[in-house]
């Protein structure tokens, strides 16, 4: 009976835990007031989270555009196609590898920091202090968070995007000496503002959405010890890196 | 509140930088705005063949970007490819006996629509259809024309 009842909870556990983090989802989008505190909280939460991440987005983002034409240009060559490279590196920042290396970076930057930071508020009994004066956590400390995570993933994967076109720049135009008149028109023809553009944004928005949640959620839900906060910040970095990959497959297949 | 300061001024930073980035990347990277501009005026042409001529490919005078086609649909009853095209309105001199034909950009290019200007007096006007239309070279079509013509003339 008792084993059981043991297998029961190994398969409901995770039920039980997406359950719990839809519910924490709603009493935290129930607390949105537009009010002025409100919005600086978010204000300085993005500083934190996004404006702090920028770094490591961009160089990340420069580098990875550099290889991606490096690659490029090596195997388009051989079928004297090497105008080309711009729409390749483009097409595959733009839909694929700008929200998606972004989401994990964000995710590895500052989804990590978010879970350790509020599980160590649990762990020193902030959370209960704030209980105690009659002011709802989940609205002054989890809400915050994920608004600005909702709102910092999508613009650092703009910024990702323009460095990693600036790497391409740099490395198709001025180290493979194409041209660049032919490497602009090829985007401004082949790249299409509904499909291409568009498209990675709902995807980083959706990112942001679920490496927020489950960061602030973890953070929420760790026990409140030094083992609890670190099994809860490496719980967010993989949950969320296996879920970005999976909502990406199925955005995409929805997308194009 | 002075540190308070610094942190809105800087996230202020981030979100201007962010919005500035999507900007550049929708404008410059994109074919957003590569428009053929708000005013237009739309013609039809009727082709047996379209290839694979696709929305907003170009229609082209002379090598000239003058608009770009709206639509493809096929006629039900005549089983033609209806292709509708939006033309700037400062190309509106454009004479009613003008040609069109499905073009491609080099061998393996995109498709794109070309058109041969005539000498009628009167001009394109919204809604108009051209009549003097040529169809797309399907290469397929072409080589296999060559392979079967090659191979009957050797048996004889």
């Amino acid at each position: 009976m008792a084993a059981s009842d043991k297998a029961l909870g190994k398969i409901s556990g995770p039920v039980v835990q997406a359950g719990q983090c839809l519910l924490f989802l709603l009493r935290m989008l129930s607390g949105i007031r537009f009010s002025g505190s409100q919005i600086l909280t978010v204000l300085q939460q993005t500083y934190l989270i996004g404006a702090r991440s920028l770094v490591i987005i961009m160089i990340c983002g420069f580098f990875v555009g550099m290889v991606l034409s490096l690659q490029s240009i090596n195997a388009l060559e051989q079928f004297g196609a090497s105008d080309q490279v711009s729409l390749l590196v483009v097409k595959s920042l733009f839909r694929e590898l700008g929200p998606v290396l972004t989401a994990l970076l964000f995710a590895g930057r500052a989804g990590t920091s978010i879970t350790a930071e509020i599980g160590l508020m649990k762990a020193t009994n902030q959370i209960e202090a704030m209980e105690l004066m009659a002011i709802d956590p989940i609205q002054r400390i989890a809400l915050p968070r994920f608004v600005a995570g909702v709102i910092s993933v999508p613009l650092l994967t703009a910024m990702f995007n323009a460095m990693a076109i600036l790497g391409s720049v740099v490395f198709a135009i001025g180290v493979m000496d194409l041209d660049s008149g032919i490497y602009w028109s090829k985007l401004q023809t082949g790249v299409y503002f509904q499909k291409d553009f568009i498209g990675g944004i709902w995807k980083s928005l959706v990112f942001g959405g679920t490496i927020s949640l489950i960061a602030v959620y973890f953070g929420y839900s760790a026990r409140p010890t030094g083992a609890g906060v670190g099994t809860a910040t490496t719980n967010t970095v993989v949950l969320s890196s296996v879920l970005v990959l999976i909502f990406d497959f199925i955005m995409t297949s929805f997308l194009t | 509140m002075r540190a308070n300061y610094r942190v809105e001024f800087a996230s202020g930073i981030f979100l201007l930088l962010g919005i500035a980035a999507l900007v550049w990347l929708a404008t410059r990277a994109t074919d957003y705005g590569q428009d053929i501009g708000k005013e237009t005026y739309s013609i039809s042409a009727r082709f047996i063949n379209v290839g694979d001529l696709r929305n907003r490919a170009p229609v082209k005078i002379g090598g000239v970007t003058v608009g770009m086609v709206e639509s493809i649909t096929l006629d039900s009853v005549s089983f033609e490819a209806v292709v509708k095209m939006s033309i700037a309105t400062r190309f509106n001199e454009i004479p009613s006996d003008t040609g069109a034909s499905v073009l491609t950009s080099g061998v393996l290019g995109d498709r794109y629509i070309g058109l041969e200007p005539g000498g009628a007096p009167d001009m394109l006007v919204d809604g108009d259809e051209l009549f003097i239309t040529q169809s797309a070279l399907v290469l397929e079509q072409i080589i296999s024309k060559y392979l079967f013509n090659t191979g009957s003339g050797e048996k004889e």
